[in-house]
């Protein structure tokens, strides 16, 4: 192998492998093409851009955010506002502004313009928040989905208070999704190699040799915080996408903790930890949804009662914060180890 | 004069619940640096103690229906028992984690239980009908106060006091504050670290629980989501009288209270529902202003 190829493989093969674990999924659903398949996948990759986006800021900055969601809900308002034809728009939002109103873009761009929305509100609370550190920093946060939410749950005119918005158009084709989260998990990697990730990290592990080095840690964090409200904003975008309607509850405090059990679960410092850690919890809420809704066992039909699937969730969060503090992942990212035999094997599931 | 001294019982009795939930936080924060986000959840734990489970749109009302004077010790046990076991179960794992990895998992914890009386009482809400003579207003300078506002401001006057002769005056509350103040170094002067960890999450879970009671007087409802909304601002003045700093805490909350009851009756009346978001953002100004709270404890100012 020449030093060129491999210093390729040392610095893209992460994401390379993580997406071509997603590729699984999308080559089952083109095989399986099954309606309610389809939708699994779908929220499992729309997961995996919120969860990546997560990972951005969180992983990088060591500064736990509770408020992403909220840049999720202005994702997904956005993209409606964007998309749902001027005429029922007119009806249910007439508060929009004209040029909103009478606007009606494609799904490719509007989710673009969802998560750009969600960067610049990023940009200006940032600027804020930032300032903060640690604990206080987290709280903030805090309250900073609690006003999202407060706002987007009362404005009756622009976001239809807590009534739910409907017409947004459906995708239910999965490869919209899959790029999406592709190249999500790009930027993130992107990120996390760049300097201004590097010294990111840097400050999360040691802040005051980090900050003695010359490394303005405001900003370093201000620049993940705007990265990361992209992705969730395009993440909110999707999911708005793949459902077609919005409410604000949807975007609050179970979201939150979906997501980050996921992130937690993975392991909260690794690209590689973000995207595991979706995986897996997906498939075990699939089978708890499974069981909610009744399994039969020999004539016999059992259901687990509501609320198991987020109690097993959480406890399996619990556990892992104590056993395997760093995640399933060990924190360590996946890389093409260099040796062909092994890693063949190894890499391409 | 009369709306004045009305805003005024207002303000004190909502900026009571805050502060009392503002100090069972700083209180567990002071100690072992975690900010749990349980609380909000041991509070509707405590409320839906008075219930027997059951998903049944009626409350079934059980331990509520005891007389006052069983009825809030029993309550303040439940909360005290919960808060001790958490404590025991999940948060003394953590000892040697730091306070993000605990955060994360109080959050996680709070999830369990507020499932846990989903799967038990069902999401809806429910009313429930305790000491409802209290909501009748007593006469003051001419102006009407319900009297159980009264009681709040009372109630919380006394457990402050209390709170202050137990940390000043017992050994306990000097361990309590030693612990608080350097955690390691009251450890070797022989202080113990469990012992008093316990104490401050049982006193902190009793502060829960008689939230939880003065909130399902006022209401008459139970609910799975009642602790939320006042955990949030409860967390949100911690951070502004400055992490585990109880003085700062207590203004904090009743500083809160004072904000919002203001707003509500200042701000014109098409953006009053949006009360919320002017409070939160009236304390995004403070932390800009003073980004560690009115009352930082040098102990816990970051080098960084």
């Amino acid at each position: 192998m020449t030093q060129r190829s491999s210093l390729f493989m040392r610095t893209l093969s992460t994401p390379v492998i993580l997406i071509l674990i997603l590729a699984c999924f999308l080559a089952v659903a083109t095989v399986v093409n099954s309606g309610p398949f389809n939708q699994v996948v779908i929220d499992v990759l729309v997961k995996v851009t919120l969860v990546v986006g997560l990972y951005v800021f969180i992983g990088n900055s060591g500064v736990i955010s509770f408020g992403h969601i909220g840049f999720t809900c202005l994702g997904a308002y956005a993209t409606a506002w964007l998309t749902i034809p001027p005429l029922m728009k007119k009806m249910a939002l007439p508060g929009l502004p004209d040029f909103i109103l009478a606007t009606k873009l494609p799904f490719g761009i509007a989710i673009i313009l969802g998560g750009l929305f969600a960067a610049l509100f990023a940009l200006v609370v940032g600027k804020i928040l930032m300032r903060l550190s640690g604990i206080a920093a987290s709280i903030a946060t805090f309250a900073m989905l609690a006003v999202i939410n407060t706002v987007y749950s009362n404005w009756e005119r622009v976001t239809g208070a807590t009534s739910s918005v409907v017409g947004i158009p459906i995708v239910r084709v999965v490869w919209p999704y899959f790029l999406a989260a592709a190249a999500v998990i790009f930027i993130a990697h992107l990120h996390t190699i760049s300097r201004s990730g590097l010294a990111l990290r840097a400050a999360r592990d040691e802040a005051i040799a980090a900050s003695a080095s010359g490394v303005d840690i405001g900003r370093e964090r201000l620049i993940a915080f705007v990265i990361s409200a992209f992705i969730t904003g395009l993440g909110g975008a999707l999911s708005a996408h793949s459902v077609g309607v919005v409410t604000p509850d949807t975007f609050y405090l179970n979201l939150t903790f979906i997501c980050l059990s996921m992130l937690v679960v993975g392991g909260m410092n690794s690209l590689s930890g973000a995207v595991m850690g979706v995986v897996v919890l997906s498939v075990i809420i699939q089978i708890l949804r499974q069981f909610e809704k009744g399994v039969d066992f020999g004539g016999i039909i059992l259901a687990i009662p509501n609320g198991v699937q987020e109690i097993t969730i959480g406890i399996i969060m619990v556990v892992i914060l104590i056993v395997r503090p760093s995640g399933l992942t060990r924190n360590i990212e996946f890389v093409w180890r260099g040796s062909p035999i092994k890693s063949v094997s190894a890499t391409e599931p | 004069m009369t709306a004045l001294l009305q805003i005024l019982f207002d303000a004190l009795s909502l900026g009571s619940l805050y502060a009392l939930g503002a100090i069972g936080i700083a209180l567990i924060f002071g100690v072992m640096r975690l900010v749990n986000f349980a609380h909000g959840d041991y509070i509707s734990f405590c409320v839906f103690a008075l219930l027997w489970p059951s998903i049944d749109a009626t409350a079934i009302v059980f331990a509520g229906q005891l007389p006052a004077y069983l009825l809030i010790p029993v309550i303040l046990l439940a909360g005290a028992c919960l808060s001790m076991l958490s404590e025991i179960l999940v948060f003394r794992r953590f000892r040697n984690a730091n306070p993000a990895t605990m955060m994360i998992a109080s959050f996680a914890l709070g999830f369990v239980i507020k499932y846990t009386l989903l799967m038990l009482f069902s999401s809806r809400p429910k009313s429930i009908d305790l000491w409802h003579e209290l909501a009748l207003p007593i006469e003051l300078l001419d102006a009407r106060i319900p009297l159980l506002q009264v009681i709040t401001i009372i109630i919380t006057i006394l457990i402050l006091a209390g709170l202050v002769a137990f940390l000043k005056r017992t050994r306990f509350g000097l361990e309590m504050r030693a612990a608080a103040e350097n955690f390691t170094m009251a450890r070797m002067l022989g202080v113990h670290a469990n012992a008093v960890i316990l104490l401050a999450f049982a006193i902190s879970g009793m502060l829960a629980a008689s939230i939880g009671l003065i909130l399902v007087t006022q209401t008459g409802t139970v609910d799975i989501q009642m602790g939320s909304s006042v955990m949030l601002v409860a967390f949100i003045a911690t951070v502004i009288g400055g992490l585990g700093s109880l003085p700062g805490a207590v203004v904090a909350g009743f500083l809160i209270g004072g904000i919002s009851v203001l707003m509500q009756v200042i701000l014109p009346l098409d953006v009053r529902p949006f009360r919320d978001a002017f409070v939160y953002g009236a304390v995004i100004v403070v932390l800009i202003w003073r980004p560690n709270g009115l009352f930082a404890l040098r102990s816990a100012k970051q080098r960084v």
